[in-house]
């Protein structure tokens, strides 16, 4: 028996012998034990490797999709559309860079907003498409994030984001920095009229967004083995000229300093999150 | 090359220097030479006038970086009177990359916050060359929480090529000091006024930067990533810096275009270094004025313009 037959199902195992090809797609390498995956059955388990139980890295319409329930979602501030302010040009305009990314994943820009119900609990629920722009936080992003705060304090729905980025968006300089500011401000107001506000950091997140909205969160959860931080490794390093600690910013870090208040399992996301969110709205247990 | 002065700038260092020889030779010379002296000076002051006038987004990086460039503490020792310096977060320790305390403008008492690079090469060690760690946005944080409640105005001094990127740090949560300051300065019950002085280098400039008035001293510079970073991920390379300051508008000329900042305090000739009381007494007027203005308005209306403009940022 080979490597690959102990890990594959058997009723793929059985097709294996004198079929030379393998329909496109239907593996997938974990991008952190290399174990070869098959995609259904990774579908399956939310993209967690079976064997290290690594959380790869989903779509921001995937991370909705598997969230909400599926009934009566509604996707907010889709007419928020990326503007290049600064005509931002380094090797490439950033406007063409902009709609190459627009083809690469079929999103206008970084973050989707959803309203939607979880386990029966109204709330409101965002997250970053890391695929666009590396969910580098600029105009689109911080102002969706703000519209979809606005609803949640309106309509006294609970607010779920699912970071995943990089940090602000450089190609819009300032006007990513006072994103920071805007998305910060909408944040209090929840806190003073007692809206909740669930931050769940996913790997990676860094700069302007670690710095702002991922952790103002009444609760501040990441996924296991999640990298989140001010300043990314590699500038720690140099500044410091040392290497860093085994695990260093990684969440089980984030927990043991105090910085978040658990880590969840991607499978347990929707149970746990409504459970906290059931008893901060006071409903029975859900 | 004159190190007072900076690379663009050695025509004057040339221009200034002889000024100096001709003044060491004295007036016992058959020369006319306080005629010399003034047409040197009058030519040595249309020189830095036309320097000045056409300076690159990253020539003005490099003023406001000078290694003269006035910091927070020479503008608290002219602008401000009775001065009570304020230490410690309570929590950890005290952070002097952020000075901070009560003091009087003109003789009403104010809060003072400003981020210090330092001057020696152990007052900079000292301060962490300007870089903020939790403890020092804390200190910030529980001064300005205060000042709410004396109903003191908060007067901000930024100054900071970014918040400390190290591992005690993030161990103690530098990400979350900064964003806990963000929010509360957008609640924060009493006028706040922000200048940035020198380097406002991202998000450790701007966690003492929201407010009700923004302002930028002429050849000062805030940016979201430094053009070193931006040029290092974009190029490979920081040499093309000055590419990178050029491209990310770096400068307050291009902020106030974009609404992003209030209002540009010109500085003296040649930068505010090259005289520190004249700029000080320009910065003490407009604080002054600014002031007035702010505590004029009914603080509720304050609190929700203060709001609404930072829910247009981008518009």
């Amino acid at each position: 028996m080979s490597w690959l037959d102990k890990i594959v199902p058997s009723a793929v195992r059985a097709v294996r012998p004198g079929v030379s090809k393998v329909p496109e797609g239907l593996w997938k390498k974990c991008t952190k034990c290399d174990a070869v995956l098959y995609r259904p059955e990774l579908d399956k388990n939310l993209d967690v490797c079976p064997k290290c139980d690594h959380h790869m890295r989903i779509t921001a319409r995937r991370r909705l999709d598997i969230f909400l329930d599926p009934q009566g979602r509604e996707e907010l501030a889709t007419d928020v559309l990326p503007v290049d302010r600064l005509k931002f040009k380094d090797v490439k305009r950033y406007k063409d860079r902009l709609t190459s990314a627009q083809k690469e994943t079929g999103e206008k820009d970084a973050l989707i907003a959803m309203k939607g119900t979880l386990k029966g609990i109204p709330v409101v629920a965002v997250a970053f498409e890391f695929a666009f722009h590396g969910g580098s936080m600029g105009y689109v992003v911080g102002e969706k994030f703000t519209r979809a705060a606005q609803v949640a304090l309106k309509e006294n729905r609970p607010l779920v984001c699912f970071a995943a980025t990089g940090g602000a968006r450089m190609q819009e300089a300032l006007i990513s920095l006072m994103q920071m500011a805007k998305t910060s401000a909408v944040i209090e107001r929840m806190k003073l009229q007692g809206v909740p506000y669930i931050s769940v950091m996913t790997d990676p997140v860094y700069g302007g967004v670690s710095a702002s909205l991922a952790l103002l969160g009444d609760i501040n959860a990441a996924e296991p083995g999640a990298r989140a931080g001010f300043a990314g490794p590699a500038i720690i390093e140099q500044t410091i000229r040392q290497k860093l600690p085994k695990g260093f910013q990684r969440s089980e870090f984030l927990l043991d300093h105090g910085a978040i208040d658990m880590i969840i399992h991607r499978r347990d996301m929707v149970d746990r999150v409504a459970a906290l969110l059931a008893k901060f709205t006071r409903r029975a247990a859900v | 090359m004159n190190l007072n002065y900076l690379s663009f700038e050695q025509s004057i260092a040339e221009l200034e220097g002889k000024i100096e020889e001709l003044q060491l030779v004295g007036s016992d010379n058959r020369l006319n030479i306080s005629d010399e002296i003034s047409r040197l000076r009058d030519k040595s002051t249309k020189l830095t006038e036309s320097i000045y006038a056409n300076l690159t987004p990253w020539q003005i990086v490099q003023v406001a970086r000078h290694p003269h460039r006035p910091h927070a503490v020479d503008y608290i020792e002219r602008i401000f009177d009775d001065w009570d310096e304020l230490h410690g977060d309570r929590h950890f320790g005290d952070d002097k990359a952020i000075v901070a305390g009560v003091a009087r403008l003109d003789g009403k008492p104010v809060m003072v916050i400003g981020e210090e690079k330092g001057r020696s090469v152990q007052d900079k060690v000292a301060r962490n060359f300007g870089m903020p760690k939790p403890e020092g946005y804390r200190k910030a944080l529980r001064l300005m929480n205060m000042a709410e409640r004396f109903k003191l105005p908060v007067l901000t001094l930024i100054d900071t090529p970014g918040a400390y990127p190290g591992i005690d740090s993030e161990e103690r949560g530098i990400s979350e000091a900064i964003a806990q300051n963000l929010a509360v300065m957008s609640r924060l019950r009493t006028p706040i006024i922000c200048t940035v002085i020198g380097e406002g280098s991202s998000g450790g400039a701007l966690a003492i930067g929201v407010g009700d008035q923004l302002n930028m001293l002429q050849y000062s510079t805030y940016f979201v990533i430094s053009p070193e970073g931006c040029a290092n991920i974009i190029w490979k390379t920081v040499d093309k810096a000055p590419l990178a300051a050029e491209a990310m508008g770096v400068t307050s000329k291009v902020l106030e275009g974009l609404g992003i900042v209030d209002e540009t305090i010109p500085e003296p000739l040649g930068g505010a270094h090259r005289n520190l009381d004249a700029m000080a007494n320009k910065l003490k007027e407009r604080l002054i004025a600014q002031l007035e203005r702010l505590q004029a308005k009914n603080l509720d209306s304050l609190l929700e313009q203060r709001y609404a403009r930072l829910m247009s940022y981008g518009n």
